[in-house]
C-alpha cells in the first residue's frame, strides 16, 4: 500500500525499507544459502540444495495445511494467513529475547498465533462464511493492513533477530563431505512429525472426525448437534497455530520483520492450487514439489543456461527463469488437471 | 434520467473541477492528486469489466498495470539512450510519443492477459483468485530478477512522454489528457456493457450452464472480457508511469491488485462509475489519513473492514439504490 503521495517520485519508497530486503534476488529470504553461478555441479552441493528444498517444502506445508483446512471446512479464503505466520515469528523472537530460551519462545508462538486466530475468527472471520469470496478477499486484505501496521506500531520498524537454539546450533556432515546446518535438518524432522500428527488427528480422533464431517456437509453436522461455531473457531485456531509455528521456526533463519509472511503466503497458495484445495495430502505433495522445484530451479537454471551462453548472462537469465519456474509448473498442472492433483469430488 | 446517471455526471464534474479549484486556491499539488485519481479509476474500470460484469475476481490485475508501465518505461529509456530495442527477430527504435507507447502498452498487456486468462479461466471461484494472484507475482518476481531495466530499483523516465499538441509537463494538461482517456474508456465500458457481448458476459456470470445451453461458449466470452480488461489496466499503467516518471516492480505487487479491488468495492461492483467514485474516495482518504498519522494503513484497514462488514453495495450503491432491472 502506498504512503500518501507528496512528490511524483514517491513510488520509489512504496515499501518500507525493512521490506526491501525481502525482494533482493531470491524472494524467499530464508533460502539464504548463497548459490554461486558457474559452480561445478558437485554431489555434495546437490544434496545440500535438495535438503534446502525439502526444508522449504516442509515449511510451506505447515502454511498450506492450515489454509486448505480452513477452506475445506469453512469455505473461506484467508489472505491474512501470512499475518499469523508473522505473529508467530514475532511472538517467538520477543519471548525468546525476554526469557533467553528459544523453546519458551516456540511455545509462546504457538499460543500467540492460536489465540490471535481464535480472536480474529470470533470477532470478524465468523461473519464472512456466508459471504462471497470477493468480500472474504477484501476483509482479509484489510486484516493484513491492520496486522502489518499494528505489528510495526508495537515492535517498531527494526527487524528482530532470533538465534538458533544452542542444542541445534551445530553442523552435520553430509555424504559427499559438505557440512549442513543441524537446525535446518531439525525443521525437516519437525515438519514431517507435524504432518504425521495432523494425519493422526484428522483420521483417528473425534475432533478429526468432526472436521471431516464438516468438510463433506456443514449443515448436516450442525443438525446432528455438533456445536459448529466452536468447531470453526478450533479449526481456525489450529490453522493459525501451524502458521505461527512455521513463522517461529523460520524466524531463526532470517530476520523477523513486518511483511515476512507475504511471499510465503503466495507460495502456499500455489501449493494448494497444485495440490487441490481442501486436501491435506495435496498440500503435502504440493508443498514438497514447490519447495524442491523452487530451490533446485534457482540452483540448476543458471548452470543449464551456461551450456549455451556466457556465464554472467546465464546467471541473470537463469535467475529470471528460476523465479518463474513454480508458476510455470502450476500453469502446466492446471492445464492438465484444473482442479489440482488431489482435489475432492 | 435515473438517479445513478445524475450521480455519475456529478462525479465526473467533481473530478474535473478538483484541479481547477485547487489551482485557483493556490495548491497545485491537488492537480497531481486528481491525476492519480483519474489513472487509478481507469485501471479499476478495466478490472470492473472482468470483476463487475463478468464476475471474474482477478487478484492479479497489477500484472497488466505493471506491463503497461514497463512498456512506457522501456520505450522511453530506449528513446533517451538512442539504443534500438532488440527483440531478437527485429530491432525497434524507442519512442517518446504517448500514442505509440499506449498502443504498445495495450498490446503487451493484452498478450499477457491472453496467456494468464487462457490458463486461469479453466478454473473458477477461489482457484481463479489464487491463480491470478500467483501469475501476477510471477511477473513481479520476473521484473525484480531481470536486471536489464533496473530490476528491483526500477526505471526512471527522465522527461514525461509527449502527446501531439499538448505540453504534458504542465500538470493541468496531463490531468486533462488522463481525464479524457478515462471518459473515453468509460464510454467504451458502457458500450460493452450494453452490447450483445456484454449481455452474454453478464449472463455467464449469473448462470454459465444456461449460457452454454443456448450455444454461447462462456470460456471464450470470459477470455475476451479478461483480455479487454487487461488492456485497459495496461493503458492505465502507461499513464501511471508517466505521472510518476518512474516504473518499478512495486506496480506489479499484490498490494496494487488488492488496491484495485478495494477501489471497485468502495465505489460499487459492476457500476459504471463505481471505480471513479472508489478511486476518488480512496485517494482522498489515503491523503487525509496520511496527513494525520503515520499509522494510516492501520486505520485504512479498519475502515475497509467496516465497509465490507456493514456497508454493502459501495458508495454508488448506497446513493443510487439497487440496480434497476428492465
Amino acid at each position: 500500500m502506498a504512503t500518501p503521495m507528496r512528490s511524483s517520485a514517491r513510488s520509489k519508497s512504496r515499501l518500507p525499507s525493512s521490506q526491501k530486503s525481502l525482494r533482493r534476488g531470491h524472494h524467499l529470504p530464508y533460502l539464504n544459502v548463497p548459490i554461486a553461478s558457474g559452480t561445478i555441479l558437485s554431489s555434495a552441493l546437490f544434496i545440500e540444495q535438495l535438503l534446502n528444498g525439502l526444508q522449504l517444502g516442509v515449511m510451506l506445508f505447515l502454511m498450506a495445511a492450515g489454509l486448505t483446512l480452513i477452506f475445506g471446512v469453512m469455505g473461506l479464503i484467508n489472505l491474512a494467513h501470512g499475518s499469523l505466520y508473522m505473529v508467530g515469528a514475532f511472538a517467538c523472537a520477543w519471548v525468546a529475547a525476554q526469557t533467553g530460551s528459544f523453546w519458551i519462545g516456540l511455545a509462546a508462538s504457538l499460543a500467540a498465533a492460536a489465540a490471535m486466530g481464535a480472536i480474529v475468527e470470533i470477532a470478524i472471520i465468523r461473519r464472512l462464511y456466508s459471504r462471497d469470496h470477493l468480500d472474504q478477499v477484501l476483509a482479509t486484505f484489510a486484516l493484513i493492513l491492520i496486522f502489518s501496521e499494528g505489528t510495526r506500531w508495537v515492535f517498531g520498524s527494526v527487524p528482530l533477530y532470533l538465534n538458533v537454539p544452542e542444542q541445534l546450533a551445530g553442523f552435520v556432515t553430509l555424504p559427499g563431505g559438505s557440512r549442513y546446518q543441524l537446525y535446518r535438518l531439525a525443521i525437516i524432522g519437525v515438519g514431517v512429525a507435524v504432518a504425521v500428527g495432523l494425519y493422526l488427528l484428522i483420521s483417528m480422533t473425534r475432533l478429526g472426525m468432526r472436521i471431516r464431517a464438516g468438510e463433506s456437509d456443514r449443515e448436516m453436522i450442525g443438525a446432528l448437534g455438533v456445536d459448529i461455531r466452536t468447531l470453526y473457531t478450533i479449526v481456525f485456531a489450529l490453522g493459525a497455530a501451524l502458521a505461527g509455528f512455521a513463522g517461529a521456526m523460520v524466524g531463526a533463519l532470517q530476520s523477523v520483520q513486518v511483511g515476512m509472511g507475504e511471499p510465503v503466503l503466495i507460495l502456499a497458495f500455489v501449493v494448494i492450487v497444485i495440490g487441490g484445495i481442501g486436501s491435506i495430502k495435496g498440500a503435502l505433495v504440493g508443498a514438497i514439489l514447490v519447495g524442491l522445484i523452487d530451490t533446485m530451479g534457482r540452483f540448476l537454471m543458471p548452470q543449464v543456461f551456461s551450456v549455451f551462453m556466457g556465464t554472467s548472462q546465464a546467471a541473470t537469465a537463469g535467475a529470471a527463469v528460476a523465479s518463474m519456474l513454480i508458476y510455470i509448473v502450476m500453469a502446466i498442472i492446471l492445464a492438465v488437471r484444473p482442479q489440482g492433483l488431489f482435489a475432492k469430488g | 434520467m435515473t438517479r445513478e446517471t445524475i450521480i455519475n455526471i456529478a462525479l465526473a464534474l467533481v473530478l474535473l473541477a478538483i484541479p481547477f479549484v485547487a489551482t485557483q486556491m493556490g495548491s497545485p499539488f491537488y492537480v497531481t492528486l486528481a491525476t492519480r485519481m483519474a489513472i487509478l479509476a481507469l485501471a479499476a474500470v478495466g478490472l470492473n469489466l472482468a470483476l463487475g460484469l463478468g464476475g471474474l475476481v482477478s487478484f492479479g490485475h497489477a500484472a497488466f498495470f505493471g506491463v503497461g508501465g514497463y512498456a512506457a518505461g522501456i520505450l522511453a529509456s530506449h528513446a533517451f539512450s538512442m539504443q534500438p530495442l532488440d527483440l531478437g527477430f527485429a530491432e525497434f527504435a524507442g519512442t517518446n510519443s504517448m500514442l505509440v507507447i499506449w498502443l504498445v502498452a495495450i498490446a503487451a498487456a493484452g498478450l499477457v492477459a491472453l496467456f494468464i486468462g487462457a490458463v486461469s479461466l479453466r478454473t473458477s471461484g477461489v482457484y481463479f483468485i489464487m491463480i491470478t494472484l500467483a501469475f501476477a507475482q510471477m511477473t513481479y518476481y520476473f521484473a525484480i530478477s531481470w536486471p536489464a531495466y533496473g530490476g528491483e530499483d526500477g526505471l526512471s523516465i527522465f522527461v514525461r512522454n509527449t502527446f501531439p499538441g499538448i505540453n504534458t509537463m504542465v500538470p493541468m494538461s496531463f490531468f486533462l489528457l488522463c481525464y479524457a482517456v478515462l471518459i473515453a474508456v468509460l464510454v467504451l465500458f458502457w458500450l460493452v456493457g450494453n452490447s450483445r457481448f456484454g449481455a452474454a458476459l453478464q449472463a455467464a456470470r449469473q448462470n454459465d450452464v444456461r449460457v452454454a445451453s443456448v450455444g454461447i461458449a462462456p470460456f471464450r466470452i470470459r477470455l475476451a472480457a479478461f483480455v479487454i480488461s487487461g488492456m485497459i489496466t495496461g493503458l492505465a499503467g502507461a499513464l501511471y508511469a508517466d505521472l510518476n516518471r518512474f516504473v518499478s516492480p512495486s506496480m506489479m505487487s499484490w498490494h496494487m491488485s488488492g488496491e484495485f479491488i478495494v477501489l471497485i468495492i468502495l465505489g460499487g461492483v459492476g457500476r459504471l462509475f463505481g471505480p471513479v467514485a472508489g478511486a476518488m474516495m480512496f485517494v482522498m482518504v489515503e491523503y487525509l489519513l496520511g496527513g494525520m498519522t503515520d499509522r494510516w494503513q492501520f486505520f485504512l484497514g479498519l475502515a475497509l473492514l467496516a465497509v465490507v462488514l456493514f456497508a454493502r453495495g459501495g458508495l454508488i450503491g448506497s446513493l443510487a439504490g439497487k440496480v434497476r432491472h428492465g
